[in-house]
């Protein structure tokens, strides 16, 4: 650990770099279900990249949590061999890919979450964590600028194009509320400079979301939320299945290697 | 005729670092320009192959026939004397 990072305990440390990383991963599995199903081979690879960009960020993270918590668990073993509860990505990451409308607006709304906080991250008093978010920031920029293109032009697409996306974003819209609901340890970890205030990443996010949504002709939906709380370990349904598949291999043949 | 249902093809043009030129590298299939770029990274700068990326239209091409290949090139063929291999290098020149 940093000599920064003197004043925040390493458990709330190791929790708040567990919140990042499962973010990534859980997306990043997500997406990697398209693989193979795409509508068409250069997407496949396109979306197959996102995925591989998240992967990697959540080894850097896990890699980090692990040596905070200094019980030797390395990345494989935090992010395989946890139970549903110990998971704290934010709900949104682990809703299912149903239509490409449904994908591509997770991915927007999540790729501009990333990348605001990244962006201030690179900044954090933690320097190990601003490393990560300084390399991180520009994968996820590229993901915006994908998963936004792909947005404008289904929004500002056909009559059914633009059906789905409204559908996509009024289903998903109450889902964003959690990335913003400051708890106790996101106020530690702005106190101690080591991550950004939520208000402050919500007023940018909004920001792009709303450019990007009036270029889309999308209607940005009412404020309604939902009271899931990922961070918290409080998953919708859906993250078991998403873990019964990832963890199948680790479990079957423990320390399994190529 | 072009599919309608089929997105249009791309040529890709990739440089591979600055000072060189832009070579052939494929082709692929996308909606419009933005959309090309994106998937000439995603496809064909995957393991660092390039700095700079151009596509165009696969239909903006217009490429030569091989059937006037005889009328065309061959004939070059006798003209020796357009490479530069008929001078006596003075030799102070070494670079050359």
């Amino acid at each position: 650990m940093s000599a920064a990072t003197v004043g925040v305990e390493a458990s709330s440390l190791f929790r708040y770099v567990l919140r990042l990383a499962d973010l990534s991963l859980i997306l990043g599995q997500r997406l990697g279900e398209w693989v193979g199903h795409a509508p068409a081979l250069e997407e496949d690879l396109g979306l197959a990249n996102v995925a591989l960009d998240l992967i990697g960020q959540a080894r850097l993270l896990f890699t980090y949590a692990g040596e905070i918590e200094g019980r030797g668990r390395d990345e494989d073993a935090i992010a395989f061999m946890r139970e549903h509860t110990e998971y704290v990505n934010p709900v949104l990451a682990e809703q299912p890919n149903k239509d490409f409308a449904q994908t591509i607006v997770r991915q927007v709304l999540i790729d501009a979450f990333q990348t605001e906080l990244y962006e201030r991250l690179a900044a954090s008093s933690d320097e190990r964590l601003a490393a990560i978010a300084a390399k991180s920031v520009k994968e996820t920029r590229y993901h915006l600028r994908y998963s936004g293109g792909w947005l404008i032009r289904l929004g500002d697409g056909t009559a059914e194009s633009h059906a789905r996306m409204q559908a996509a974003i009024d289903r998903l819209w109450p889902y964003t509320a959690e990335l913003f609901a400051e708890d106790e340890l996101d106020r530690t970890m702005a106190e101690n400079g080591i991550a950004p205030r939520l208000d402050v990443v919500q007023a940018a996010w909004s920001q792009r979301i709303d450019a990007l949504l009036t270029e889309a002709t999308l209607v940005r939906p009412g404020e309604r939320h939902y009271a899931w709380f990922g961070k918290h370990g409080q998953h919708s349904e859906h993250l078991g299945y998403i873990l019964a598949e990832m963890q199948h291999m680790q479990r079957t043949y423990p320390g399994a290697r190529w | 005729m072009e599919d309608d249902r089929q997105w249009p093809l791309y040529e890709v043009f990739v440089r591979a670092r600055g000072g060189l030129d832009h070579k052939h590298v494929g082709s692929l299939h996308a909606s419009d320009e933005r959309m090309a770029i994106e998937h000439a990274r995603d496809l064909y700068t995957r393991r660092e192959e390039g700095v700079s990326i151009w596509v165009g239209r696969s239909k903006d091409i217009t490429a030569s026939d091989p059937g006037e290949s005889e009328s065309l090139f061959e004939p070059a063929r006798d003209k020796i004397y357009r490479h530069p291999t008929f001078y006596d290098i003075p030799p102070e020149v070494k670079t050359l």
